[in-house]
């Protein structure tokens, strides 16, 4: 084993890119605050922090959502995923950063954006005046809630997340004997667990009806958080596969074939077909029964002004997965998988942005540099903290009881 | 039917049974099936089948079924008998989309049974020959179909060499038939003696 080329160093190249974007990322980000975050002008302050929310929940539930492929996979006895399992592990490692982002955006969102006492740009629950709606609905959402809830669930996302990381961790002293094997096995399991757990009562539930679904706060829809989370969780796959085939190609990761490849091929196919069986079945609902008050999600969707990204949303996130990626030859090329994972990860930023914004700015259009700067600035501090935290664990967790059977994974 | 010779060689380890499988097919013969007690993984790839196209079929058995919903839906709700069904357009394709995707997916998984059963020679009343009783209990039966320039005797030779416990030669039916063993074609005859 000491053979293994086991540790990743961050390259200078990466570091220069990674530095550019977010240099470019923060200048639009500043450009945007004082042009648009502190103008007096309502709409041009609810399409900024709808922006600044929407990259940042995305990014923080897609990072989010290695932990949990970790925890399911190790739930599920899996043990394919062991050799590549410490990049999902680094890509997981950075949600403490985003979380604490998304946490100052979401608070100063709820505290800080200004109303003058009118609508608030972008929670209008939290001037609920005397709407009787709102006024049924103010034991959920109300701002002390909205605060407890978010900082719980970031902590807690950060909390049990780290506790994995640590746990995978201690198994690289020294090797392990077989009772050790179990009793490691036991506590993993254990923890995985509590993560998932908690993940269902946040993700898959409370935190996307209150971060995003709030925003139209006279609708609702049950289905809401599974669509979230199965668009963040296909992204997330489809992360994991991209910093996979990136360290494959610099010659790490040896154990990883293309065995491994086509399974994490398999989970990006599988789910864009659920996140379209819930897109559909929310939408189909919708449009069957036709009640204005669900209708009205739709209306300026499907009709107005968001028509070109809702029908495009359709193709990238379906359509294409759906073609491209059902043959077995593509989901083990490793061009082709890169292609897929990149256009998967844009497909779901924009099923976000047309969640956040369509109900921001219900008749325009608010695709601009601001949001493509704030792309660029969590693709550089993707590629840096996600690089910084892979070269703080060897790649291969060489005591792992599963290790021997993800090297003779066959598919 | 065509009644062709084989020789059939039987191995008692999966151990043995693969290197052997690749010193017969080093040498020069086609294997023509390798016949085991439990589904053994990778031997498909190693006596050289070429990978199933069971899934193109599949793909086209479920595009079909699309097709077949959607024009035949189309065709009613707008040509032959228009309904108004609350207020919703003759063509409301979202009502449809649950229809054809349950179509689809029966076309695909009933053409697709149909067409393994085809693939498989499995049929009602359809016999085929064993060349081994032992071969469904512990037995690896390695079967090695002759053509008129094989040498009988230097490939029965050659496969024991390789640690076939039993070699034997068989003049057989190679296809499927519709019929019955007793009538057709008497199984088992000579294998008596080599169970017990």
């Amino acid at each position: 084993m000491a053979s293994i080329r086991g540790q990743f160093e961050v390259t200078g190249r990466m570091r220069t890119w990674s530095m550019g974007l977010i240099a470019v990322g923060l200048l639009a980000f500043l450009i945007g605050l004082f042009t648009r975050g502190f103008s007096s002008n309502a709409e041009e302050q609810g399409v900024f922090w709808g922006t600044v929310l929407y990259n940042s929940v995305f990014f923080m539930l897609v990072c989010n959502a290695s932990m949990f492929f970790i925890c399911v996979t190790t739930l599920a006895h899996g043990g394919w995923q062991v050799a590549f399992r410490r990049v999902p592990e680094a890509i997981s490692a950075v949600v403490p950063i985003f979380g604490t982002i998304a946490a100052v955006v979401l608070l100063y969102i709820v505290f800080g954006v200004g109303h003058g006492g009118h609508h608030h740009p972008v929670y209008h629950w939290l001037t609920r005046g005397d709407d009787q709606i709102l006024a049924e609905k103010k034991g959920f959402l109300n701002a002390p809630f909205f605060v407890i809830w978010t900082l719980l669930s970031i902590g807690l996302w950060s909390y049990l997340g780290a506790r994995m990381r640590k746990l995978s961790r201690e198994s690289d002293e020294g090797s392990m004997t077989l009772e050790q094997g179990k009793r490691w096995i036991w506590r993993n399991t254990v923890m995985a667990s509590l993560f998932t757990v908690w993940f269902g009562l946040t993700v898959g539930s409370t935190v996307p009806w209150l971060w995003m679904m709030s925003i139209d706060a006279h609708w609702y829809s049950t289905m809401y958080s599974w669509y979230t989370f199965a668009s963040s969780f296909v992204s997330g796959v489809a992360l994991i596969a991209l910093w996979v085939i990136f360290l494959k190609n610099r010659g790490l990761l040896e154990y990883v074939t293309e065995e491994h490849l086509h399974d994490l091929g398999k989970f990006m196919f599988a789910f864009s077909i659920f996140w379209t069986y819930l897109w559909f079945s929310q939408y189909m609902l919708i449009w069957y029964s036709n009640m204005p008050e669900e209708t009205i999600y739709f209306k300026h969707r499907v009709q107005g002004a968001w028509r070109g990204v809702f029908f495009f949303n359709l193709i990238v996130n379906f359509v294409c997965p759906l073609l491209i990626l059902m043959k077995r030859s593509t989901k083990r090329n490793y061009t082709l998988m890169t292609f897929m994972a990149v256009l998967i990860l844009f497909g779901h930023w924009i099923d976000f942005m047309q969640m956040v914004m369509g109900s921001v700015s219900k008749d325009h259009l608010t695709l601009s540099w601001l949001d493509f700067g704030i792309l660029a600035l969590y693709i550089g501090m993707i590629i840096l903290f996600v690089g910084k935290a892979l070269t703080k664990a060897p790649l291969v967790a060489k005591n792992h009881p599963y290790l021997k059977e993800s090297i003779i994974h066959h598919t | 039917m065509a009644r062709k010779k084989f020789v059939v060689g039987s191995f008692d380890d999966e151990e043995v049974l693969f290197p052997a499988v690749k010193k017969m097919r080093n040498a020069g013969y086609k294997i023509h099936d390798v016949y085991t007690p439990f589904p053994v993984h990778g031997l498909d790839h190693a006596i050289g089948q070429r990978e199933t196209s069971l899934h193109t079929a599949g793909f086209i058995y479920g595009a079909t079924g699309t097709i077949t919903a959607l024009s035949c839906m189309s065709w009613i709700f707008t040509a032959d008998w228009p309904l108004n069904i609350g207020g919703k357009p003759h063509l409301p394709l979202p009502a449809f989309i649950p229809i054809i995707f349950e179509t689809t997916v029966l076309f695909s998984a009933v053409g697709m049974v149909l067409t393994f059963c085809y693939l498989c020679q499995l049929a009602p009343f359809v016999k085929k020959h064993h060349f081994h009783p032992r071969a469904t209990d512990d037995l690896f039966v390695m079967v090695i179909e002759c053509t008129s320039k094989t040498n009988v005797e230097d490939l029965k030779g050659f496969m024991a060499s390789t640690g076939a416990v039993e070699v034997n030669e068989q003049n057989v039916e190679a296809g499927w038939w519709l019929g019955r063993y007793d009538k057709d074609q008497k199984l088992y005859a000579d294998e008596s003696a080599a169970i017990a």
